[in-house]
């Protein structure tokens, strides 16, 4: 008797937020499953921050949900608070998050993944993969067991030769408290791969009742909280705990800075690049010297933990110096550590080696996730989990690939960026990386992607259910204010308290509506509207809904106008293994980075960093356009 | 699409003339022509001589010399096409000419498309897109001013100006998505006055290109002046009299491209087109009534109208005279009018004095002897705002310019009004990239894939 099945459909190495998603997408398709992670009490832990979401962030979550994954589900059960951040600008922008429960978030991710059939779980690391003629037939584990497999998901994380760095001291682990894995990294440039390093870093995490609260700023959750799942099998929260601001100072800066010389970031002991948008608080003081402050914000690890994240002050500086100067923020005075901060090098692989897919262009039936593409987050983690599993289970089904466009979600700016432009950098999702950001928001990624996840048997049915009649109130309910008619006596007083000028004769309401300053709580007061709303038994949703269609529709228009433009360029194909050496007009840099990416269209050729607009006018000409 | 054989066309006009000069452009360019070149010092091979370089000698057909020519080489990547190229200055004649291209197409070489080495030269990164369709403007250029605008552009002056702004606006909407992206952090913001203060530029400097798209347009195909005018009253001898002021050349054009008798001249570096007409005489003719009709379109049309009358004939009624004018004057007020007496030579001193004190605004002037064909170009120079070109200032001729240059303006009021309006930035956001869209357009930053068919079609062979 072997320990495994024969041979798994999809093993995924990994049991983060891209390998908990991948096992889930593979296993709910059908394939059957093996999740092999180095700790099985692990699985989806939160190395960071405990939140998920945020701007850009919280629509890829919302993609995630829509398309059948399991990431908002967990998200609204163990959230302590919900917020939806730049309510204040147009609908695009609105991002949902929640502060979470570390440890209900990792647990409920576990028992959902329980209860997914087709799913077998071992706990052990993987040291190698088994590839035979260009093609995965399995992995190797550190006791020698021999796992076959059809195909194989990559999440290693920050652990392929992970390396922890505290101001001078340095040792290898995978996170606080994980030892690293070793092997893959070289095995895989043994077969041609080329590898990276990158760095990332935490801040330290503190015990709550040592700390001042009352000399920080309180930062509540929302009045009226939403959720993450387009399911109703989750609720918002009914409590929720909040979070706290402070802020650094001169003095704080000026401590910090006495432990420069023992910081491994500036003398010379991480040589890999950590992302600019998430620097370390040694790295603030040093590059914005003329700030005198940085916020802090402080928040709670879960409803009944005393732990607390302070986030802001990410820092590889010795565990004395972060301690000092911490004791120096207003509300630390007393503070306990439960652990320091520190900075983590790891092992990544540019994903300009990946297909569309996620799959590698060099060993068939392998796919990678996560940060081993050079992507920093758990949504950018996650949603590409979710990809590859569903990919890696098509290919073992003989099915087509599913990838998606940058004009349907972001997940598909997120994966075609990756493997067109590579990065330097960890790679985090912003709205400014999406050319459509307007088509792409938090409210509509159910109509966006369901109707995929349906066909590809992730999403179920009750989920596709819920979107259509959504939509179809929604639509309704627009309908209603085109062609409803409202006197001048009954919207004028409405009208004059908003300072909008008022109507001389009755009009339909949509034009009122579609006013930038009147909301539909100014609508509400017309006496139909709100009947209208009783009548049909409209929700928060799809009154939301609505409002977006009726006052957005021309921005949302001409955006999707826009993208259709861009898609006479996504159809002009480039043939496979083109010979760009034979175009000698094009510069040197276009013509190799052209060839190492092998873009399938002209407009992902258009999107490669070195090829120039006149390089891709004169690749137009060689297509024969 | 093959870009490694050598093509050749004839560069200068088909027909006789003093010389011509046939260009030949690809990798086998210089050593096909040592084939057919003989030095007049003998040994001497193109192959081996610096490029830039000219060498006088013989092409030789069959062994025998077919004419003296002169040939300039161009090595890669120092050339026009950005290819080995040269250029052989032959006789004029078309015989010769003919011989020496039919030589070559014997010998390996392919006659060019249209355009083709044109195409060659942005393909090899020699031109981006606004300077080859200058390329085509100037090679259409006839007259000193659009040849300047013309040559202004093909040096990259207005694509350059756009960029700059281009660059500006897209440094303005990253302070844009900053604020968006980091809407919890601590950062700084764009700041709104700036910003303001950098579209109100724009707009300016983006009005001010579509205004002079007016002038370039007018500088490229000549700024169209209505004669009207009774036959006889010597509209031909002015022309002619115009034209020997000048040393211009004059050229007829058929009637079937501009639908009717126009003559182009050239006065002070100015394109004029003179467009005759057939007066607007009272009459019960149903013939002449229509042609009454036509002279009425094409003053509409034209800039400048010159109401050309017979002194000698008409002194003694100079009443119908003024009815016309004042019928001219009535139906286009805005238009600049110049009046002239003509064949004043033919007149006394008392008929004279008759004329100038009732049409006193009247040029008297005799296109028979010279007299007073000064002061009418004088006049002509003087209504024609040619400020923008003396200035040496930006102007737009291409109409595919004038378009993005209109759209970008749309865009870049509606971020106005946006900003007028309190708008969120994610929904300027829009608006602005839009904007960048349409600069892009000019510059060649963004290509859309049938950009390249219209301007490479628009090339006559040679170029």
């Amino acid at each position: 008797m072997s320990l495994f099945l024969d041979t798994y459909d999809v093993i995924v190495v990994g049991g983060g937020h891209a390998g908990s998603e991948a096992a889930a997408a593979a296993a709910n398709m059908g394939s059957k499953t093996l999740l092999i992670t180095m700790n099985l009490q692990n699985i989806a832990q939160m190395s960071c921050n405990p939140a998920m979401g945020g701007i850009a962030k919280g629509q890829i979550v919302r993609e995630i949900d829509a398309l059948g994954g399991y990431s908002g589900i967990v998200s609204d059960t163990s959230a302590i608070q919900f917020k939806m951040l730049n309510k204040s600008k147009g609908p695009a922008m609105w991002s949902p998050r929640v502060q979470s429960d570390r440890m209900r978030f990792a647990e409920d991710w576990r028992l959902m993944l329980e209860q997914t059939p087709n799913l077998d779980f071992y706990q052990e690391m993987v040291s190698g993969l088994i590839v035979s003629n260009g093609k995965i037939v399995g992995v190797k584990t550190s006791l020698g067991i021999e796992v076959k497999a059809k195909s194989v998901v990559l999440t290693n994380g920050t652990f392929l030769n992970g390396l922890i760095h505290i101001g001078d001291k340095s040792f290898g682990g995978g996170r606080a408290g994980e030892r690293a894995a070793t092997g893959i990294t070289e095995q895989l440039v043994d077969l041609g791969f080329d590898s990276g390093r990158m760095k990332t870093g935490t801040p330290p995490r503190v015990d709550g009742r040592s700390l001042d609260f009352s000399k920080m700023i309180v930062q509540p959750g929302d009045e009226n909280p939403e959720k993450f799942s387009y399911l109703d099998i989750t609720k918002p929260l009914a409590k929720q705990r909040s979070c706290h601001m402070t802020y650094t100072s001169p003095e704080v800066h000026d401590l910090l800075r006495e432990g420069f010389d023992r910081s491994p970031m500036f003398n010379g002991r991480i040589k890999s690049l950590g992302p600019r948008y998430c620097p370390s608080i040694e790295d603030k003081i040093n590059r914005f010297a003329n700030k005198d402050k940085h916020q802090l914000f402080v928040e709670p690890e879960g409803w009944n933990t005393v732990e607390y994240y302070v986030n802001g002050f990410s820092t590889s500086l010795p565990e004395d110096v972060q301690f000092n100067a911490l004791r120096s923020v207003a509300g630390f005075e007393n503070v306990k550590f439960f652990r320091p901060g520190y900075a983590i090098e790891y092992d990544y692989f540019p994903p300009t080696q990946l297909k569309d897919t996620l799959e590698t262009k060099l060993v068939n039936g392998l796919y990678f996730a996560g940060q081993i593409n050079g992507t920093t987050g758990y949504e950018e983690a996650a949603s590409q989990g979710l990809m590859a599993g569903i990919n890696a289970s098509l290919k073992v089904q003989e099915k087509e690939p599913f990838t998606l466009k940058r004009d349907e979600a972001y997940i598909g700016v997120l994966i075609d960026d990756l493997i067109t432009k590579g990065t330097e950098e960890p790679y985090r999702m912003f709205t400014s990386r999406a050319e459509y950001r307007t088509l792409l928001r938090q409210d509509n990624a159910d109509l966006r992607l369901t109707p995929k996840g349906f066909d590809l048997g992730i999403a179920s049915d009750k989920r596709l259910k819920r979107m259509e009649e959504k939509h179809s109130k929604a639509e309704n309910f627009v309908q209603f204010f085109k062609d409803t008619s409202v006197k001048p006596e009954e919207i004028n007083p409405i009208l004059e308290s908003k300072d909008s000028s008022v109507m001389k004769q009755s009009d339909k309401m949509f034009k009122i509506f579609a006013r930038p300053n009147i909301t539909i709580d100014d609508m509400r007061k017309v006496a139909s509207v709100n009947d209208y709303i009783i009548d049909n038994n409209l929700d928060n949703e799809v009154i939301e809904q609505t409002e977006i269609q009726v006052k957005y529709s021309g921005y949302i228009a001409k955006e999707k106008n826009n993208a259709d433009k861009l898609h006479r360029l996504e159809y002009v194909k480039i043939p496979e293994n083109f010979d760009y050496s034979q175009i000698k007009s094009m510069s040197f840099e276009a013509r190799e980075k052209l060839k190492n990416i092998q873009p399938t269209s002209v407009a992902q050729a258009s999107r490669i960093s070195g090829v120039s607009p006149n390089d891709i006018s004169v690749l137009l000409v060689y297509m024969g356009r | 699409m093959t870009n490694n054989d050598t093509i050749i066309a004839l560069a200068t006009p088909s027909g006789a003339g003093a010389i011509a000069v046939i260009r030949i452009s690809g990798d086998n360019a210089i050593t096909m022509c040592d084939a057919h070149f003989k030095s007049v010092k003998s040994q001497k091979s193109l192959s081996n001589q610096r490029t830039h370089t000219i060498h006088l000698g013989h092409i030789l057909k069959d062994g025998k010399e077919l004419d003296e020519v002169l040939v300039s080489v161009f090595k890669d990547p120092n050339s026009y096409t950005g290819e080995n190229v040269v250029e052989i200055s032959c006789h004029g004649s078309p015989y010769i000419q003919q011989e020496i291209i039919q030589l070559f197409l014997r010998h390996g070489c392919r006659i060019a498309n249209p355009g083709e080495f044109t195409l060659r030269a942005f393909l090899n990164g020699k031109l981006d897109l606004s300077q080859a369709e200058a390329v085509a403007d100037l090679i259409a250029s006839d007259n000193e001013a659009s040849h300047q605008v013309a040559i202004q552009q093909m040096r990259g002056g207005f694509s350059n100006e756009i960029k700059a702004l281009r660059d500006e606006l897209m440094n303005f909407a990253s302070l844009i998505e900053l604020e968006l992206d980091f809407a919890e952090e601590d950062v700084e913001f764009a700041n709104r006055d700036q910003f303001k203060d950098l579209i109100e530029r724009i707009t300016k400097v983006l009005k001010h290109l579509i205004d002079s798209f007016a002038v370039g347009n007018v500088i490229k195909n000549g700024i169209p002046v209505a004669i009207v005018g009774e036959p006889n009253v010597g509209k031909s001898t002015l022309l002619n009299a115009l034209l020997n002021e000048e040393k211009a050349i004059v050229s007829d054009i058929a009637g079937t491209t501009r639908d009717a008798i126009e003559d182009e001249l050239t006065i002070g570096g100015i394109g004029f087109r003179f467009i005759d007409t057939a007066g607007i005489r009272d009459t019960q003719d149903v013939v002449e009534s229509i042609g009454i009709k036509k002279t009425f379109e094409k003053i509409e049309q034209s800039q400048v109208v010159i109401y050309l009358f017979d002194a000698e004939t008409s002194v003694s009624n100079l009443g119908i005279v003024l009815v016309e004018i004042e019928k001219i004057k009535n139906k286009h007020p805005q238009k600049p009018l110049i009046i002239i007496a003509n064949k004043i030579d033919k007149l006394d001193d008392i008929q004279l004095a008759e004329l100038t004190n009732n049409i006193p605004q009247a040029i008297l002037l005799s296109a028979k002897t010279g007299f007073g064909v000064e002061q009418l170009t004088d006049k002509l120079l003087s209504l024609i705002n040619t400020g923008a070109l003396r200035n040496n200032e930006t102007i737009v001729t291409n109409s595919r310019h004038y378009d993005a240059l209109l759209k970008a303006l749309e865009e870049i009021q509606k971020v106005q009004q946006g900003m007028d309006a309190n708008l969120s930035g994610d929904l300027l956001a829009i608006d602005i990239r839009q904007a960048l869209y349409h600069f892009g357009e000019i510059t060649g930053e963004i290509t859309s894939d049938d950009l390249l068919g219209n301007i490479f079609a628009n090339f006559c062979i040679g170029k």
